[in-house]
């Protein structure tokens, strides 16, 4: 694979590292008991603790702790038994606290690995530096009126565990994968809803190029992406950005950028004057976090099969390529679907294969059509295992089966159901096949004669015919096998 | 670590305090003064030492994950200079 840009004078290479936010799916926020709903009405869900009233003290919630153990765990990391909440100090309209409650020196997670796979067969293991807890900070409406920022503080003290990646990824698409990695963990966890439009999850992306083999270059942080295409987009434009400076002699200045997402470009941060000076220091407020190699084992007694092993179960089980598994775990929902079609019929299990084409392609295009989601499909696993049934005993043929999706998909209907009622069942009588080939050779003398005469490319004349005489339903193989036999015998 | 007008002025800003000369001046001394005192612990052997993150030896007190609705809007913004549609108001700010 090729994952260089070409320059002018050689080829560049991205370094390319992630900051993952992720919003712990928990009820109440870090701190204090206030709703963490998305979508109330502004400052609704605002304690006395996340609007920072004199004399109020954080209490941590026990919930969003074991759910960045757990984190930990899917991510293979290390779980830290003690750890500490530090104060990262600015000033900022949204953080009425003046300081964001974070973790520092010591995460509760430390260095893990994730697995990402390429079409091709091949995977890379992108490796994880921690994972810490830290409180969310309000939200700022900036564009709402020219002299004034409108603040809403219901996110303010939400729980956020922030997932660091080492600089092992090379390409826009490896951070494309890296993430919707992240998101298929956290979402076979529970641990986070994985919604990124609503920024449950976003990234901070740091980038720098060099000649292959250099040290790195120096960087660029591109804050705040909420989408797998602005991650892309974003690193591209940068990654020529730099290397455009770069290749006419300037410098990189360490920088912390914006994307705008209408143009798609990316700018510096304006309010840079002031070099990030946080000074972090141990929060008072709180004592460290301990957690016991025996509550450590419990939360692991709770971590349900994760996509790598289920990816390595379906491979075992149903001798699938690394790939196919790859794209049937990567969603919790599209696992348990196959899962349940497969298990339908005990004789699907040879025909996998099939069941993978027809989620992944034919009924996944349905639901894209339809703006559907897997688990509002209107056809059920065990419906889509019957349609496979009926294509892997050769009783309707696979063109036939797409009309009979389509049919189940809005009608409702099971394939068996549409199959009987409009008598789709595929023709595999060599007698009637016969019949139907007879009358075809028998209508058509000139285009037999031409056929004789090596004009080879006509026997799909004759395959067509003979379809539409059948209504499509003529077993395609018998056919083809019956009608090259007949003609050549003409000869 | 002594602290002169270069590091009292970025304090100052970080701190969004505005100081004259003479405070300055006054606050150079003061911090000065207390650094100077805080280094006698330098006389301590440290080696080896983990940092203290606390002198509490309780330990950190956790609550279940329960949320409770407290439609707080009125309450927080009720001391807020400037406010709109249950939002805070405040100086535009854009980065």
């Amino acid at each position: 694979m090729n994952n260089l840009i070409k320059g002018e004078k050689h080829d560049w290479e991205m370094v390319i590292g992630l900051e993952i936010h992720a919003q712990v799916k928990s009820n109440s926020k870090l701190f204090s008991s206030s709703s963490t709903k998305f979508g109330s009405s502004p400052n609704s869900q605002v304690s006395l603790v996340d609007a920072a009233m004199p004399g109020m003290l954080p209490v941590i919630n026990k919930y969003c702790v074991e759910q960045a153990v757990k984190t930990g765990v899917g991510l293979n990391a290390k779980i830290n038994n003690y750890s500490v909440f530090d104060r990262k100090n600015y000033f900022y309209a949204d953080l009425p606290q003046g300081y964001q409650i974070s973790q520092y020196k010591y995460p509760i997670v430390g260095e893990g690995k994730v697995t990402i796979d390429f079409k091709d067969g091949t995977s890379k293991d992108i490796r994880i530096v921690r994972l810490h807890l830290e409180q969310d900070a309000g939200k700022s409406l900036h564009d709402q009126n020219p002299s004034k920022t409108y603040v809403d503080l219901n996110r303010s003290g939400v729980a956020l565990m922030e997932i660091v990646s080492e600089p092992d990824i090379r390409t826009p698409d490896e951070a494309g994968m890296f993430i919707s990695k992240i998101r298929s963990i956290l979402m076979y966890l529970d641990t986070c809803d994985g919604n990124m439009q609503e920024g449950s999850l976003r990234a901070d992306v740091n980038i720098s190029v060099r000649k292959p083999g250099d040290e790195y270059g120096t960087r660029c942080e591109i804050k705040n992406l909420n989408s797998i295409k602005f991650i892309k987009q974003a690193i591209n434009y940068e990654a020529k950005r730099q290397i455009e400076i770069l290749e006419s002699g300037g410098s990189i200045e360490q920088n912390t950028m914006l994307f705008n997402t209408s143009t798609g470009k990316t700018r510096p941060m304006r309010n840079k004057e002031e070099a990030h000076d946080y000074r972090y220091f141990p929060d008072p407020d709180l004592l460290p976090l301990e957690i016991s190699e025996e509550e450590i084992g419990k939360i692991k007694l709770s971590i349900p099969e994760l996509p790598d092993e289920l990816k390595y179960k379906f491979i075992e089980t149903y001798k699938m390529s690394n790939y196919d598994a790859s794209v049937l775990t990567a969603d919790k929902q599209t696992s348990d679907y196959f899962n349940d079609a497969i298990n339908s019929d005990a004789e699907l299990k040879n025909h996998s294969k099939i069941v993978v084409n027809w989620i992944t392609s034919e009924l996944f295009s349905l639901l894209n059509k339809n703006n559907l989601e897997l688990n509002n499909s209107p056809v059920s696993p065990e419906n889509l295992g019957q349609l496979v049934k009926l294509i892997s005993t050769n009783e309707i043929s696979g063109k036939i089966a797409k009309d009979v999706l389509e049919d189940m998909f809005t009608s409702g209907k099971t394939a068996r159901q549409i199959v009987d009622e409009k008598g789709l069942k595929q023709v595999s009588d060599q007698g009637e096949i016969e019949k139907v080939i007879d009358e075809v050779i028998a209508e058509n003398p000139k285009m037999v004669e031409q056929y004789l005469g090596g004009k080879d490319k006509l026997l799909g004349f004759f395959v067509g015919q003979a379809m539409k005489l059948t209504k499509g339903k003529a077993n395609p193989k018998i056919l083809n096998d019956i009608l090259r036999q007949k003609l050549n015998k003409k000869n | 670590m002594k602290i002169d007008k270069n590091t009292i002025n970025k304090i100052a800003r970080l701190s969004r305090i505005k100081l004259d000369d003479k405070e300055s001046e006054d606050y150079i001394k003061d911090l000065n003064s207390i650094l100077d005192w805080v280094e006698q612990l330098n006389e301590v052997n440290t080696e080896n030492v983990e940092p203290l993150s606390n002198i509490s030896s309780s330990i950190l007190p956790k609550r279940e994950d329960v949320s409770k609705d407290t439609n707080s809007s009125d309450e927080i913004l009720e001391n807020a200079p400037d406010k709109l549609e249950g939002f805070f108001a405040v100086p535009k700010v854009v980065e």
